[in-house]
């Protein structure tokens, strides 16, 4: 376009001008939803921490002598108890603690894999890719229970697997199957991002001036990979929450040893409180997985939003 | 086109040839058949058992043992339940009818809803509907469906029962106990609360991709030519906003069958709904493999099946795409 | 004087934006001769296509637009939204500037240009299809009974471009308003869709209104020139007066920097333009003006007849003459 300058006529308009990362918070802010998110999920995380002192009862203590079972919100009893007078409010801030634990450690475990996994694919291509793609494929198309249930019976069907997965109704065993599914995911997002990362002269001139691969991967594919890979794990906490409780729901979750409880437990429970009536077995352990799962994913969708950089035009 | 399709559906042997492979190796390790039966029928002689293990192509050889398998598969000759010796065909030809009468009667509501939302959101984008209308989809994909049924369930079957003093929705079963012969009215009454289930969760997926693909569409260039040529909002919208808005919505639902599977295998579950989902959760449980493996070839095949009707639909609407 | 068929009086848009209200296009005074080739120039944001838009009134609803277009005498500012839609596509047509993305992916060529032409005349399908055909024809596109038939993706961007132009000369429409419709093409095929705009103005006695960065096609194709600045026209005149001897000094800057052989060195225009939300006062120029003074800052200088071209600057009558160009 000979004859005329070209310049910008936003040049001028950010007097301060912002690091992506001071925007990226900028623009999470500006979710409240995610915003009160963070705080209910802030406040949960503190009850659970210090469960010794936010619970009422031991996770097994009846809250008074028989009889106790099955008694409606009252006093010495906030929520209610269960068939065996145990009370539901202190049950759930336990269950929500063990809950949580799977979330966070089968979401930190197969996000770690699946980005590892993602980024060597995108990076090397070739056979490993196409297999790795052909295995996620055929792990999303199929239904999901079902998938979850196969795996976690050949899991737990394979004697020399017990060192790594312990009992199969062990919090353990719960943790490895999450895991082994939610790599696949992140691994997918990952391999995407190398790939159109890999486009970029960065990692052309990082090539150009001799840099080994796991340089290249560890310096700038990864770090360039952070916001995806954190919406992943969001996402990911959630998606073991909530498949632990539906394996709980259908019978095939951890076992409450010892009394011990979590989200997927009690909200099995529920599902025999409802042609019996004890409303608050259903409507509060399901309450409290919605709050979770709505507020984790509140908090995932601002981060996409945050970290997308598609979504920069405007404001 | 249709030499595409032939050529799709050939391919579409060796596929379902590997991934049932896969499926049975899963299920002997996963289930382990033999011990099943022997569990459930105790008293078998050991020629019984050994007549099981041939006919179901339990060979401690999985490869041996799956052509086995296969054979007896394709020939027709199917092993019955291990439970109760039950013909395996009925059962599953019974399952997969209430399930395509739930899973078409959720998905055609489901994905009319889904659409319509969708189109009402992105017509005012950022607007007081728009934010209603996502918002509560986003809450209606964070809610897992056992919960909206469990919620459900307690409020219009158990609590309206208390309040009113009748049932609005029946919580379990196609019919009631005894029931015989067909009433549509009843049948209705029945997959109602269900069908709203599975219905609720199809509509938030839907109409956040409807969302989001019409307005894609609608900042699109073409638009602007067409608001350009002076012919009417409605025209521009039905004839070039919807058919280009629709092509990855279209695409994507028919790759979504699994999800809506699986939606269906819980409601189903929870509502005693005898489909393909108690079905499945009942010989599973039971690891009855007679039952398990045909109901899985059922599955993949409706999976590469409506893989099939994704890219021809997809190369229906847009022009673009030649299928080779 | 010939018939003006359009006249633009003190137009004023302004967009609600997040950081406040921002004044893209602020009192444009502009007419269009029937059957004439106006050139339009200036910077990018400098409001070429919001007048336009505005214009045809395409604008987002959020947009405010103040002022007054007369087409054929007809007001269209606050016309009925009914109205407008009688007069695009059948008075007023516009052409943008990426013709890749202008056509409807799913739809045929044929299908595409007939929708015009039903959409304003009452046409059978049939004879839509006819004349859609015709059309392709005038606008250089080889076995058009063919081509009508295949789908934008089976088309170069040139050829898009031709079909573009066949859609929007359509109904024969009194104004044809080309934003720059060559920007997204190689060169080669630049020239031959301005030749096919020339051949569509000289043949139909459409008014062309050519909106461009480029002072080398204006030269080459316009009438007249109008030069925008800051959302506002500081000059105008006939494309001799203009480039023999330009007056106002963002004009002179802009033919100063024009590439010409003989010449050693181009002098670019330096500094940036301004930020719409907060406009310089008065001579929105006057930060990057080399005769800027103190009035110059006062208030917004106003078009003035200087010989026979318009310029709005409160310095024109002091300023040294410019060399001469042709
Ligand atoms: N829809 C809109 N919302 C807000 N601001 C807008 C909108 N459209 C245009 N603007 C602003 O109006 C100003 C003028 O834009 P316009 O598109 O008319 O410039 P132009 O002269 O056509 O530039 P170019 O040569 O880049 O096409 C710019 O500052 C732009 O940011
Ligand atoms: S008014 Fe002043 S600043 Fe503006 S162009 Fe004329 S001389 Fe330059
Ligand atoms: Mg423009």
């Amino acid at each position: 376009m000979p004859g005329l300058t070209q310049g910008s006529a936003l040049s001028e308009q950010n007097e301060k001008v912002l690091s992506p990362r001071q925007m990226a918070l900028r623009r999470f802010v500006s979710h409240k939803a995610a915003v009160v998110s963070c705080i209910i999920i802030g406040v949960l995380a503190l009850f659970v921490i210090l469960a010794p002192f936010t619970a009422r009862y031991g996770v097994n203590q009846s809250v008074q002598a028989p009889p106790n079972s099955f008694l409606s919100p009252r006093s010495n009893a906030w929520l209610g108890t269960d068939d065996i007078g145990r009370d539901l409010y202190s049950r759930l801030i336990y269950g929500v603690r063990v809950s949580l634990l799977i979330g966070l450690a089968s979401a930190v475990i197969s996000v770690t894999l699946g980005a590892l996994v993602g980024a060597v694919a995108g990076f090397r291509g070739g056979k490993f890719d196409d297999i790795l793609m052909r295995v996620t494929d055929l792990f999303l198309a199929f239904p999901f229970l079902v998938t979850l249930l196969v795996v976690r019976n050949v899991l737990g069907g394979l004697p020399w697997l017990k060192p790594l997965t312990g009992e199969m109704n062990s919090v353990r065993f719960i943790i490895v199957l999450f895991s082994i599914f939610g790599w696949m995911g992140v691994a997918r997002i990952v391999r995407g991002q190398v790939l159109s990362l890999k486009e970029r002269e960065f990692v052309e001139a990082a090539r150009a001036v001799g840099a080994s691969r796991r340089y290249i991967i560890t310096r700038h594919l990864l770090p360039n990979s952070v916001g995806p890979i954190m919406v992943a794990l969001t996402f990911s906490v959630v998606g073991s929450i909530i498949g632990e409780s539906t394996l709980a729901f259908f019978g095939y979750g951890p076992q409450a040893g010892d009394g011990a409880t979590s989200l997927g437990i009690l909200v099995g429970a529920a599902k025999g409180a409802v042609q019996t009536g004890f409303w608050w077995l259903a409507v509060f352990p399901c309450l409290m997985l919605i709050i979770v799962a709505l507020s984790i994913n509140f908090i995932g969708d601002a981060l996409r939003d945050a970290t997308d950089p598609r979504l920069d035009r405007g404001a | 086109m249709l030499r595409y399709i032939l050529r799709r559906l050939a391919w579409s042997v060796p596929t379902l040839l590997l991934v049932t492979f896969l499926v049975y190796i899963a299920l002997r390790i996963g289930t382990n058949p033999v011990e099943s039966y022997k569990r459930v029928n105790p008293r078998a002689s050991r020629a019984k058992i050994q007549q099981y293990i041939d006919v179901n192509g339990l060979d401690p050889n999985f490869i041996q043992g799956y052509f086995k398998w296969l054979k007896n598969f394709i020939t027709g000759d199917w092993a019955p339940s291990i439970k109760g010796r039950r013909e395996v065909w009925p059962a599953l030809k019974d399952a997969m009818a209430n399930t395509l009468r739930l899973g078409i009667a959720a998905t055609v509501v489901g994905i009319f809803f889904g659409l319509i939302f969708g189109v009402l959101a992105a017509l005012r984008p950022g607007g007081r509907r728009d934010v209603f209308i996502n918002t509560s989809a986003f809450v209606g994909i964070s809610i897992p469906p056992f919960i909206s049924a469990i919620l459900l369930q307690l409020l219009f079957a158990v609590y309206w029962q208390r309040w009113f003093g009748f049932s609005l929705f029946p919580t379990s079963g196609v019919y009631p106990a005894g029931h015989t012969g067909f009433d549509l009215f009843l049948m209705l009454k029945f997959m109602a609360l269900p069908t709203i289930i599975v219905a609720i969760q199809i509509i938030a997926t839907y109409s956040r991709y409807m969302r989001s693909s019409l307005l894609d569409v609608l900042n699109s260039d073409y638009m602007r030519t067409a608001r350009s040529k002076g012919i009417s909002e409605r025209r521009i919208l039905i004839k070039h906003g919807m058919r280009n808005a629709l092509i990855p919505v279209v695409t994507i639902a028919a790759l979504d069958v699994g999800s809506i599977v699986g939606g269906l295998i819980i409601t189903e579950n929870i509502f005693s709904y005898p489909g393909m989902g108690l079905y499945f959760l009942k010989s599973f449980g039971e690891g009855d493999f007679p039952l398990l493996m045909p109901w899985m070839v059922v599955i993949v095949a409706s999976i590469l099946l409506f893989n099939l009707i994704a890219d021809i639909s997809y190369a229906w609407l847009d022009p673009r795409i030649r299928l080779e | 004087m010939t018939e003006k068929v359009l006249e633009i009086r003190d137009l004023r848009v302004t967009f609600e934006t997040p950081s406040g209200p921002l004044e893209a296009v602020r009192g444009v005074d502009l007419d269009v001769s029937a059957g004439e080739l106006l050139g339009v120039v200036g910077e990018s944001g400098s409001g070429k296509s919001v007048t336009f838009l505005a214009t045809m009134g395409l604008l987002p609803a959020r947009a405010r637009v103040t002022g007054s277009v007369l087409l054929a005498g007809e007001q269209l500012i606050g016309a009925s939204n009914k109205y407008m839609r009688s007069v695009r596509g059948r008075l007023l047509s516009m052409i943008f500037q990426d013709p890749l993305s202008a056509l409807n992916p799913v739809h045929r060529i044929g299908n595409q240009i007939a929708e015009m032409l039903q959409s304003h005349q009452d046409l059978s399908k049939r004879d839509a299809e006819k004349r859609a055909i015709e059309l392709l024809d005038i606008v250089g596109i080889p076995q058009p009974s063919e081509r009508a038939t295949q789908f934008p993706h089976e088309f170069s961007g040139g050829m898009r471009q031709r079909v573009v132009i066949a859609i929007a000369i359509a109904n024969n429409p009194k104004v044809l308003i080309a934003d720059e419709p060559t920007t997204a093409l190689d060169v080669t095929v630049q020239a031959q869709i301005l030749e096919v705009i020339e051949r569509v103005q000289e043949r139909f006695g459409t008014a062309v209104v050519l909106i461009t960065h480029d002072l080398g096609v204006i030269a080459r194709v316009a009438d007249r020139v109008n030069v925008m600045y800051a959302g506002r026209n500081v000059e105008q005149g006939t494309i001799d007066s203009l480039f023999d001897h330009p007056s106002h000094p963002y004009t002179r800057g802009l033919l100063a920097s024009l590439p010409e052989p003989g010449k050693q060195r181009l002098k670019p225009i330096t500094g940036f333009p301004p930020n719409m939300l907060n406009p310089p006062k008065g001579c929105a120029f006057h930060t990057r003006c080399e005769y800027a003074a103190e009035v110059c800052k006062l208030d917004l200088p106003e078009l003035q007849t200087f010989g026979d071209l318009q310029t709005a600057c409160v310095r024109a009558k002091e300023l040294p003459k410019a060399e001469s160009r042709v």
